[in-house]
């Protein structure tokens, strides 16, 4: 078997298990103060790191490029209020826009 | 007991969800292919993992050139939100016994909770959880099969588009909880551009992926030394 396919395979049962907890440990472990504020703050350090490393990285250096035009008609998009689908659309046209310019 | 009327709106809610969380599937389906998976490894993910965000955090890392334990590792402690909604849920939903305890948990997401929280009454909760988990499944399983058929095909103007649309779709996963309408959002704010600036400035010294991880670790950190003391 690949490695990948032991990424995808063993990343898969974790998050399974992580959901499992949720529905089967003493609600007094997750709700331990400690536990609540790590949880309540990942999402953003990681979404966060992710939205920049996705935008500017290229290998071991960083990139300015269509992604990046792409990310700030996302934020406009979002905003504006608009839905999901759309916001994802118009980063995609701008990246595609660029492309073609450049 | 609920009426007909509420039963319509929970499932027409449920339904609407469904829908549009499937078109996201197609650009997590591409994504995937076009980071190096094929496209059964794509729909593994999609059967298996269910949880869109630790997904594209996967793909997001294996696509930059990262390794295994950067890509497992970041999957993984964007999963630990499910693990929280569970805790929720349980009171609501009360699955009986260890297969139903089992197959709930696989539908325990962030859409999956806000429908069952959002419901007016248990019944309803457990018909909102089902009906929008059901939809969100297929959809969600139909759409990435979509968009990782249809990543192979793409020339260089696509494939720029697509490149765009991630950093894009993690940017919309994270804006709610920079709104006023989440609990501290000052506070997330201030952990959201802490874990990009570390990122950002690890990219050049560590293996690709590795910043990703290593950002959650140091702001995480620095947010409980600052309280302790």
């Amino acid at each position: 078997m690949s490695e990948l396919w032991v990424v995808v395979l063993a990343a898969s049962l974790g998050c399974y298990l992580l959901k499992l907890a949720g529905l089967s440990v003493p609600a007094s472990w997750v709700e331990h103060p400690t536990v609540r504020r790590v949880v309540e703050f990942v999402p953003a350090a990681l979404l966060a790191a992710l939205v920049a490393v996705q935008a500017v990285a290229a290998g071991d250096g960083l990139v300015l490029d269509g992604r990046l035009v792409g990310l700030a008609v996302a934020a406009l998009a979002l905003a504006l209020r608009a839905p999901f689908v759309v916001v994802l659309l118009l980063a995609g046209a701008a990246g595609a826009g660029v492309h073609l310019l450049s | 007991m609920a009426t007909d009327a509420t039963r319509g709106s929970t499932l027409r809610d449920a339904v609407g969800l469904g829908v549009a969380v499937g078109l996201y599937g197609v650009a997590f389906g591409a994504a995937a292919v076009t980071a190096g998976l094929d496209p059964w490894q794509a729909c593994a993910l999609s059967l298996l993992m269910f949880t869109g965000a630790s997904q594209f955090a996967l793909v997001g890392v294996i696509g930059a050139g990262g390794g295994a334990l950067a890509a497992v590792g970041s999957a993984l402690l964007l999963g630990t939100r499910n693990t929280v909604y569970g805790v929720r849920l349980l009171p609501l939903l009360r699955p009986r016994g260890a297969v139903r305890r089992a197959a709930t948990a696989h539908w325990v997401i962030d859409e999956t909770t806000a429908l069952a929280v959002a419901a007016p009454d248990r019944q309803l909760a457990k018909l909102a959880f089902t009906a929008g988990g059901a939809t969100i499944y297929l959809g969600w399983n139909v759409m990435t099969l979509v968009g990782a058929l249809g990543a192979d095909g793409l020339g260089g103007t696509a494939q720029a588009a697509l490149d765009a649309v991630v950093p894009a779709a993690f940017l919309a996963l994270l804006w709610p909880r920079l709104q006023r309408a989440w609990a501290e959002p000052a506070a997330q704010r201030r952990v959201a551009l802490g874990g990009a600036v570390v990122a950002l400035v690890l990219t050049p010294l560590v293996p690709a992926g590795v910043q990703v991880v290593a950002a959650v670790v140091a702001v995480v950190l620095a947010g409980h030394w600052r309280r302790s003391r």
